[in-house]
């Protein structure tokens, strides 16, 4: 099939930096694939996340988007300030304005009904981060990008927010972008995992990345514990995510 | 009708307050205080220039606030620390303009008008700039709204929708200019930003979307004025001032009423 988003060479630098903060990144993303991008703080996440959407200029290299390509964005951080009253509904509107009846559908797909009249800055972060992905839903999309979904939320929170993603993903086929730090439930969730250090430092399966030597170099012991966890967990509850998670004799002696 | 100067004040003020209370959301919303602050401060420049140029006072007032927000707009974009930048430009514009209104005769003895305003000296010319003026701010900012309401949010999520934060940015930079030439007579420079903020924040407290807290902002500019210009006559105290007091009065009355 046909990807969403192809890039190829990427460079990005930000001003009066040295280094190029992405140098020669080639990345694709197919319909209905779960892809997400890990590393280190400063590795570049965000901007190659910012580049694809086409929200940065670039050094070098091209982006090419699937034409009329509909994504849904949920940002890193978003912080609506407090001195700004904003219902749950309202938030839906903006900045095109939707019917009573999608906004209570989109808010039941996403775990948190009836929460319409509520300010948004009284939510709870995991709320939050639910009603910013159902706003992110509203126009339908083929690519859901998410930064850093699960920030702020406790290990509970993280795992049913990666479980609702997936299911968002079987309902809806669309393609999901990830940028994320939580490598121990990342890896069981993505199709491909994409390990990035101002470059691509390695990519391909969960268990292809966790294995290999750049991916170990990068976040060294915690990598250690992915590789347990993923296989740990593998068995119990996400056997239906189809390719890419059989375990090849070389993981299961790992530990 | 509009011979009597205490109709056309309170046709100034209610023009006034027809901008100020959607505009003075945004500035509430985005932190954007200092900004207006240093707009506003620059018009006294302007106020000197049209008076060495023999142009209309709107004219000159608009043009240099215009100059100055797109300054401090250009500024902002360029990520320099803000507070310290506009700290800088706000006093030195200020200083500037004073220096300025030195070198033209006429002005010594009639600045109080222009940094505390003259709502009672409206005359019928005033109150057509100043309804124009607030018509062409409301027109903006309604024509805008759900693109500048989308990147006052978040500016990442209005730029995955398509929206250009920048371009939004020079929108209120323009409203903002065309606020301050407005409201030079009313309450002048040094309380313009007065009259965005007070009644936003006093909204802030029982709004529950940002259309209620502009809306309410408008209200409460309005009473404001009413209440300014009685006691003004009242107390024969000054107009301007006496609106803005009035302001910050109700807005301590919503602290402690809308307490949570």
């Amino acid at each position: 099939m046909t990807a969403l988003i192809r890039a190829a060479d990427l460079s990005v630098s930000h001003a009066g930096a040295d280094l190029p903060v992405l140098s020669h990144v080639d990345f694709r993303i197919a319909p209905a694939e779960i892809v997400t991008v890990v590393g280190p703080n400063g590795s570049g996440k965000s901007t190659l996340i910012r580049a694809l959407l086409g929200h940065l200029a670039l050094d070098s290299g091209r982006v090419e988007r699937a034409p009329g390509l509909r994504i849904g964005y949920v940002p890193q951080r978003v912080n609506i300030e407090r001195a700004m009253p904003m219902t749950v509904r309202r938030f839906l509107s903006l900045p095109r304005r939707v019917g009573d009846a999608e906004a209570a559908a989109v808010l039941d797909r996403t775990g948190v009904p009836g929460l319409q009249s509520r300010q948004i800055t009284q939510l709870s972060g995991g709320q939050f981060q639910r009603v910013l992905l159902a706003r992110a839903l509203l126009n339908d999309p083929q690519l859901l990008v998410l930064d850093e979904p699960t920030q702020g939320l406790d290990q509970p929170g993280i795992v049913a927010f990666y479980k609702l993603i997936e299911e968002v993903r079987a309902r809806t086929g669309a393609a999901v972008l990830m940028v994320s730090h939580d490598l121990l439930v990342v890896m069981r969730a993505s199709d491909r995992v994409v390990c990035l250090n101002g470059h691509v430092c390695c990519e391909g399966t969960p268990q292809a990345v966790s294995a290999a030597p750049a991916y170990r170099a990068l976040f060294g012991a915690e990598a250690q514990g992915t590789l347990a966890l993923y296989q740990h967990h593998h068995d119990h509850d996400h056997d239906h995510v189809a390719e890419g998670h059989h375990h090849g004799p070389a993981c299961a002696h790992e530990h | 009708m509009l011979d009597d100067f205490l109709t056309r004040a309170v046709l100034a003020g209610l023009g006034l307050v027809l901008a100020t209370g959607a505009l003075g959301s945004f500035v509430v919303w985005r932190r954007m205080a200092y900004f207006g602050d240093s707009t506003a401060h620059a018009a006294i420049l302007g106020v000197a220039l049209s008076f060495a140029f023999s142009l209309p006072v709107y004219l000159g007032t608009l043009g240099v606030a215009l100059a100055m927000a797109l300054a401090v707009a250009h500024l902002t974009g360029r990520g320099q620390s803000m507070d310290t930048v506009l700290g800088v430009l706000a006093h030195s514009a200020l200083a500037l303009g004073l220096v300025a209104v030195s070198f033209v005769p006429a002005l010594r003895t009639g600045l109080d008008a222009f940094l505390f305003g003259d709502i009672l000296a409206v005359g019928k010319a005033d109150l057509a700039w100043i309804w124009g003026g607030a018509a062409a701010v409301i027109a903006l900012l309604a024509w805008r709204w759900q693109r500048l309401v989308t990147a006052s949010v978040n500016e990442e999520l209005a730029m995955a929708a398509g929206i250009d934060p920048a371009r939004e940015r020079l929108i209120l930079s323009l409203a903002l200019a065309l606020v301050v030439a407005i409201a030079i007579r009313i309450v002048g420079a040094l309380l313009v930003s007065a009259m965005l903020i007070v009644p936003a924040a006093a909204a802030r407290g029982f709004s529950a979307t940002p259309e209620q807290m502009a809306g309410s902002a408008t209200a409460i500019g309005a009473v404001a004025v009413l209440g300014g210009l009685w006691a003004s006559l009242w107390l024969d105290t000054p107009a301007g001032p006496s609106i803005v007091a009035i302001s910050a009065l109700i807005y301590a009355f919503t602290l402690v009423l809308c307490r949570k």
